[in-house]
C-alpha cells in the first residue's frame, strides 16, 4: 500500500470499537511510518459527536506522526446530519472515494517537498 | 295535523330530487364541462337518500346528533371532490343552498296551514345553514390539501441540480431559501455528487430575491456539507445589493469561494480541476 | 390529537446495547417510511441521548413508540434513568458545554436533530428526555 494506510470502516462502531480503532491505527501509521490515512466510511450510516470526535482525533495524531487522514466516501445523510448536529470535523481532509482521497494525499506529499506546511484545504 | 316535514321529506323523495334537478341544471351556475348531468344526479341522489333516511320528527332539530353522520359524510366527501375538480366556493355553496331551495319550495306545496309551514321552514332552515357550514369547512379543507400538494411539487421542481461539465455541478436556487428548502437543496446536491462522483458543486444565488443571516447561515450549511462529502463548493450570482447586506449584517463568507456570475464560477471550476477553455486560432483567409 | 400506535422498550445496560438500539430505532422509523435523512437524524439523536444516559447514569430505559398525529406519523423516544440528574438545564442546553469530557454537543446537537424536544430533570432522582421526529419533519 505504498505510504498510505486505508482503513474500511464496514459495521456500525460502539464507543469501545472506535476507541481501539483510534489506537490501532495510531500505532500502525508508527510502524509503517505511512504519510497518509484514509478512512472510508461509505458503509457506516451513523457517525455521531462521539465517531466525529474519534475521526477528528485521529486527524489530529497522525498529523503529529507526520501522515495526513483522509475520510472518504461520507453518506449525504450523515453529511447533513453532521452539520445539523453542528460538527463540520474541523482538521479533517474529505474526498468522495478512496480514488480521489488517494490523488488528495498525493498532491498533499508532493505540496510537501515543494514548498513548507499548507493548509488550505482544510475543511472549516 | 298534516304529515310531519321528515315524512314528507321521506315520501317525496323522487319528487324532491327532480325538483333540486331541474333548479341546478335551470342555475347559471352550472358547470358541465366539470361534471356531467349524470354524474350531477348521482351525486345528488345519493344526498337526498341519506338525509330522507336518517331524519326523523326528533333528530330534525338536533343537527349535532350523530345519526346524520352518514349526510355529513357524503357531503363531505362531494365538497372535497368539488374543491379538487376546481368548482368555486360559489358554486359549490350553491349546489347545498339549492337542495333548501327545493325543499322549501316542496313544504310550500304540502303544507297548507302557515303556522306549521312557518314551523317546518324554520327546521329544515337551521339544519341545510349546518350542511352549508360543512360543505365550506371541507371545501376548504381541500383547497388546503391542492395547495399543500402544490408546494411540495414547487419545492421539488424549483431545486434541479444540473451536471453543466464533466465533475462540474450547478445548482440555480430561485426564490427564498428557508429551511425546509434548504433541506431539499442539501439532499438533491449531495446525492447528485454521489451520483455523478462531481467534486466541484455551484450554487447560484441570482435568483434569491435577498440574503439575511437566516439565508447565509442555510448557504453555509449547504457548503460545509458539501465539503464533508469531500467536494468543494462555489457561490454564485451575488449581485451588488447582496454583497452590501452580507457585510452590514456582519456575515463571514470568507471561507466561500464567491463569484458574481456563473460565468466566473465556471471559470474558476475549470481552473480548480486544472482544464482550460480557449478559442482555436482560426487562419485569416485572403480572397 | 396525539396517537400511540405502537409501543416498545428497552434497557440500555452496557456499551455494547448501543447498536441493537440503534437498529431497533432504524426499524420503527422505516416502518412509517420514514426518508434516510430523516431517519439518520433521528438514529444520531438518538446516540447521543443513549451516551449521555450510559456515560452520566450508568444506563437506562428507552420508550420507542410510533405515534401520528392528523395525517402526519413518527417516531418518539423517552430516555429515561436514575442517574445524578442536570443542575443547570440552561447550561446544559449550550453548545460546547459539558461537565464530563466530551464535545458538548449531546443534547443541544440532538435537539437541532428532532422536531420535539423535552427535556426534565430532578438533581438526585434522574433525567427524562423525550425527543419525537415526524416522518416528514
Amino acid at each position: 500500500m505504498g505510504p498510505f494506510l486505508l482503513v474500511t470502516i464496514q459495521i456500525d462502531l460502539y464507543d469501545r470499537l472506535a476507541l481501539n480503532l483510534e489506537a490501532d491505527l495510531v500505532q500502525k501509521v508508527h510502524q509503517t511510518g505511512a504519510r497518509g490515512v484514509l478512512i472510508d466510511i461509505s458503509a457506516v450510516s451513523i457517525v455521531d459527536s462521539f465517531m466525529g470526535r474519534i475521526l477528528g482525533n485521529i486527524a489530529s495524531m497522525t498529523r503529529v506522526l507526520d501522515a495526513e487522514t483522509v475520510v472518504v466516501g461520507m453518506q449525504p445523510a450523515v453529511a447533513i446530519t453532521l452539520i445539523e448536529l453542528g460538527l463540520s470535523l474541523k482538521g479533517v481532509h474529505t474526498a468522495l472515494d478512496v480514488e480521489r482521497g488517494m490523488a488528495l494525499l498525493q498532491t498533499k506529499l508532493d505540496l510537501d517537498y515543494e514548498m513548507a506546511d499548507d493548509d488550505a484545504d482544510d475543511i472549516e | 295535523m298534516a304529515s310531519s316535514v321528515s315524512q314528507l321529506l321521506k315520501s317525496n323523495k323522487a319528487r324532491l330530487l327532480d325538483l333540486w334537478i331541474q333548479k341546478q341544471l335551470a342555475s347559471e351556475n352550472l358547470r358541465d364541462d366539470l361534471m356531467t348531468n349524470d354524474e350531477l344526479r348521482g351525486q345528488s341522489e345519493d344526498l337526498i337518500g341519506a338525509l330522507t333516511k336518517n331524519i326523523t320528527e326528533e333528530n330534525i332539530d338536533q343537527v349535532e346528533s350523530n345519526q346524520f353522520d352518514e349526510v355529513f359524510e357524503i357531503l363531505s366527501g362531494i365538497s372535497l371532490a368539488r374543491a379538487q375538480q376546481g368548482f368555486t366556493p360559489r358554486e359549490t355553496g350553491l349546489y347545498i343552498f339549492s337542495l333548501k331551495e327545493a325543499i322549501l319550495e316542496l313544504l310550500q306545496q304540502e303544507i297548507k296551514d302557515t303556522g306549521e309551514l312557518l314551523t317546518a321552514v324554520l327546521k329544515i332552515n337551521r339544519l341545510l345553514d349546518s350542511l352549508g357550514v360543512v360543505t365550506f369547512e371541507t371545501f376548504i379543507k381541500g383547497r388546503e390539501e391542492v395547495i399543500l400538494r402544490q408546494t411540495e411539487e414547487i419545492s421539488d421542481i424549483s431545486t434541479p441540480v444540473i451536471q453543466i461539465w464533466e465533475g462540474i455541478l450547478a445548482l440555480p436556487i430561485i426564490g427564498t431559501l428557508d429551511s425546509s428548502r434548504t433541506q431539499v437543496v442539501m439532499e438533491s446536491l449531495l446525492q447528485k455528487i454521489v451520483d455523478t462522483g462531481s467534486s466541484i458543486a455551484i450554487l447560484d444565488i441570482s435568483g434569491v430575491p435577498a440574503v439575511d443571516s437566516l439565508v447565509a447561515q442555510h448557504l453555509i450549511k449547504t457548503v460545509s456539507a458539501t465539503r464533508l462529502m469531500g467536494a468543494e463548493c462555489i457561490i454564485s450570482g451575488i449581485r451588488p445589493e447582496i454583497a452590501q447586506t452580507v457585510v452590514h449584517l456582519g456575515i463571514d463568507l470568507s471561507n466561500i469561494v464567491t463569484k458574481a456570475s456563473l460565468a466566473s464560477a465556471l471559470k474558476h471550476a475549470f481552473a480548480m480541476n486544472r482544464m482550460v477553455v480557449r478559442r482555436l486560432e482560426v487562419e485569416k483567409k485572403t480572397f | 390529537m396525539l396517537m400511540t400506535l405502537s409501543k416498545d422498550s428497552m434497557s440500555i445496560t452496557r456499551e455494547q446495547d448501543l447498536v441493537p438500539f440503534r437498529n431497533r430505532v432504524k426499524e420503527a422509523a422505516v416502518k412509517i417510511g420514514m426518508g434516510i435523512v430523516n431517519q439518520t437524524k433521528l438514529i444520531t439523536a438518538a446516540s447521543e441521548l443513549v451516551r449521555n444516559m450510559f456515560r452520566y447514569a450508568g444506563g437506562g430505559e428507552v420508550l420507542i413508540e410510533i405515534v401520528s398525529k392528523g395525517r402526519e406519523s413518527g417516531v418518539r423516544l423517552t430516555f429515561a434513568d436514575k442517574g445524578p440528574g442536570i443542575a443547570n438545564l440552561d447550561l446544559a442546553m449550550q453548545d460546547g458545554y459539558s461537565t464530563g469530557k466530551s464535545l458538548g454537543l449531546g443534547l443541544p446537537g440532538a435537539k437541532r436533530l428532532v422536531n420535539e424536544f423535552d427535556l426534565k430533570s430532578t438533581v438526585g432522582q434522574g433525567t427524562t428526555v423525550m425527543i419525537l421526529k415526524w416522518k416528514n419533519g
